[in-house]
């Protein structure tokens, strides 16, 4: 465990010492604020739904360019040259890595909390709405950094990295919209839970509805630890190729 | 103790190292000679673990590669090719790092670094950011970083290209205290570098080892001299005395049951063995072992010379 803190505290300090994570949560904290203020002068109501619904869509964009430098970085510089040649097993360098990335996003979704405060004290809003809503916050991000983690593991290019996250994590979220959904017809149409089921957005809406139901944890659990075991055996999978 | 088996290493069709075997044992410093592209570096990625052959194993201090990864890691020391490093960190807070996850006691950690920047000559740098340092002190920094855990062996790729003759001296200098005790295995495509630094030298060419001798003897191949090795019973000193002014003598020692070990060097290149057997029985002795290294060794040579100087 000490060597998974050790890589975590590197990794953090990486995001820390650059301008990285300080644009991450500058531009996070901007686009959500403003979105938030806009409805709130806009239609005078107290209430953070707007601001979540639009965090599945943020952080299709935002948490790619989180993940995307974590192994393509060191792999363009060579500096996992080093980093593997340190007594650690595979999964220990991943998970360290990957808690220090989520740390990042979570200190941008805390950075929101003061908007839940504004709306508490204009009015009397449903706290278990919102205490839910942000537990789905971290769920889902947790679930697409995994996805970005895996794809960074695969390049060493960062750009090739963000490009592809995106576009697969959009997929995961389209693919439950209602939008793919109600072309499903005919016999398609059995198709339809199981396209719902995928939906990185729909378990995210379901959560924020203030209700825990634990398929909806399942699901999340699913998609954070598959693709962060098949990181550790992409890397494992580089030294025989 | 470093030990390689029979290693090979294919990247699509090219045959980075082809059915290599060596070892290196504690007190040795070994030289990895060959031009670029002859597959030192692949070599040595594989004794670190970073990638896996095809076939053969390495073993360091007796753990294999293939069922002991993490513990042949940590008993290596490794400084990778062109060190890379973490650029954005200062250069104690990178030796922080690196003993942290090598293990280190907490306790431990800042009398190590204080160490590993005095050993390695740092004190200037200490607390710069590695982005700022020459290529002199980023090697010192990769070197630091590969003793810190005080390893019984040591892989070091390119130790010294890019340093100036100064530095290069310095850092020679320390391989060599580093070797009376460690395993080392220290990769150069020049051979002059190999030759000053090591105690035996391995001549790898397209993925094959095509050669192994001492830094004397390859000297005096480059040179277009061949060496003799023999062994010689009866009056010795009679012997070195009556040699044609050809020969040379490097060294001689008495061995077991009455033989004594010699090695001559010649600098004709015409095989003098024949010479040599008359001399024997002209001062009433006795050989029982007489061979003369090829001159193919000194082709290669040759051509590795030139892949250096490129
Ligand atoms: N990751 C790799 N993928 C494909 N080919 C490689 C790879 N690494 C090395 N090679 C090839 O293997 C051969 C040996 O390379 P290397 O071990 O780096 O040689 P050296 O260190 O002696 O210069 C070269 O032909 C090189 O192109
Ligand atoms: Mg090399």
């Amino acid at each position: 465990m000490r060597q998974v803190l050790a890589i975590y505290r590197k990794e953090l300090r990486l995001y820390f010492d650059s301008p990285i994570a300080y644009i991450f949560i500058i531009v996070f904290l901007a686009i959500t604020s403003w979105l938030f203020f806009r409805t709130f002068f806009l239609i005078r109501v107290s209430s953070m739904r707007s601001f979540f619904t639009i965090i599945p869509w943020l952080c299709m964009f935002f948490i790619p360019a989180v993940s995307m430098r974590l192994w393509a970085e060191e792999r363009k510089t060579g500096s996992n040259e080093l980093l593997m040649s340190l007594p650690l097993q595979e999964w220990e360098v991943v998970l360290g890595k990957y808690l220090a990335a989520l740390t990042v996003y979570v200190v941008a979704i805390i950075l929101t909390t003061p908007l839940a405060i504004v709306v508490g004290a204009l009015g009397s809003p449903e706290w278990g709405v919102i205490v839910g809503s942000y537990l789905g916050c971290i769920f889902l991000g947790a679930a697409i950094l995994a996805i970005g983690t895996f794809i960074s593991s695969l390049t060493s290019n960062q750009i090739v990295a963000f490009i592809v996250s995106v576009i697969i994590v959009a997929g995961l979220t389209i693919v439950g919209q209602p939008l793919v959904t109600m072309f499903l017809q005919g016999p398609l149409i059995v198709l339809v839970p199981y396209a719902e089921w995928l939906g990185l957005a729909n378990h995210f809406s379901s959560i924020s509805r203030g209700v825990i139901d634990s398929r909806d944890i399942i699901y999340y659990i699913l998609l954070t630890t598959l693709p962060l075991y098949l990181t550790v055996k992409s890397i494992q999978a580089s030294k025989v190729g | 103790m470093i030990e390689v088996e029979n290693l090979t290493k294919r990247f699509g069709s090219t045959v980075a190292v082809d059915a290599v075997s060596f070892a290196v044992k504690p007190g040795e410093v070994v030289g990895f000679l060959g031009p670029n592209g002859a597959g030192k570096t692949t070599t040595m990625r594989i004794i670190t673990g970073l990638i896996y052959p095809q076939s053969g194993t390495a073993r360091v201090n007796g753990r294999d590669i293939w069922d002991e990864p993490v513990e042949v890691r940590r008993l290596l020391g490794y400084l990778p090719e062109a060190t890379p490093l973490y650029d954005e960190m200062s250069v104690t807070d990178f030796l922080r790092f690196v003993a942290t996850v090598r293990g280190i006691p907490s306790r431990d950690i800042p009398a190590r670094v204080d160490k590993m920047i005095d050993v390695c000559s740092l004190q200037t740098m200490a607390f710069k950011d590695i982005s700022e340092l020459s290529r002199g002190f980023r090697q010192r920094v990769g070197l630091a970083q590969a003793l810190i855990h005080d390893p019984p062996a040591l892989v070091l790729d390119e130790l010294t290209s890019g340093l100036d003759p100064s530095q290069i001296l310095e850092i020679r200098r320390l391989v060599r205290e580093l070797g009376k005790e460690k395993a080392i295995l220290f990769s150069t495509h020049i051979l002059d570098e190999a030759n000053k630094t090591c105690d035996r030298i391995l001549i790898i060419d397209d993925g094959r080892l095509v050669g192994e001798g001492s830094p004397h003897d390859l000297a005096a191949m480059a040179s277009g001299e061949a060496v003799y090795s023999l062994e010689f019973k009866g009056d010795a000193e009679l012997f070195t005395e009556k040699l044609p002014n050809h020969f040379k003598v490097v060294h001689s020692r008495p061995g077991a049951e009455g033989y004594t070990g010699m090695e001559l060097t010649c600098s004709d290149s015409v095989d003098h063995s024949e010479d040599l057997f008359d001399l024997t029985v002209a001062v009433g002795g006795k050989l029982r072992q007489l061979s003369r290294k090829e001159a193919t060794l000194e082709d290669v040579f040759l051509e590795l010379t030139k892949g250096g100087e490129a």
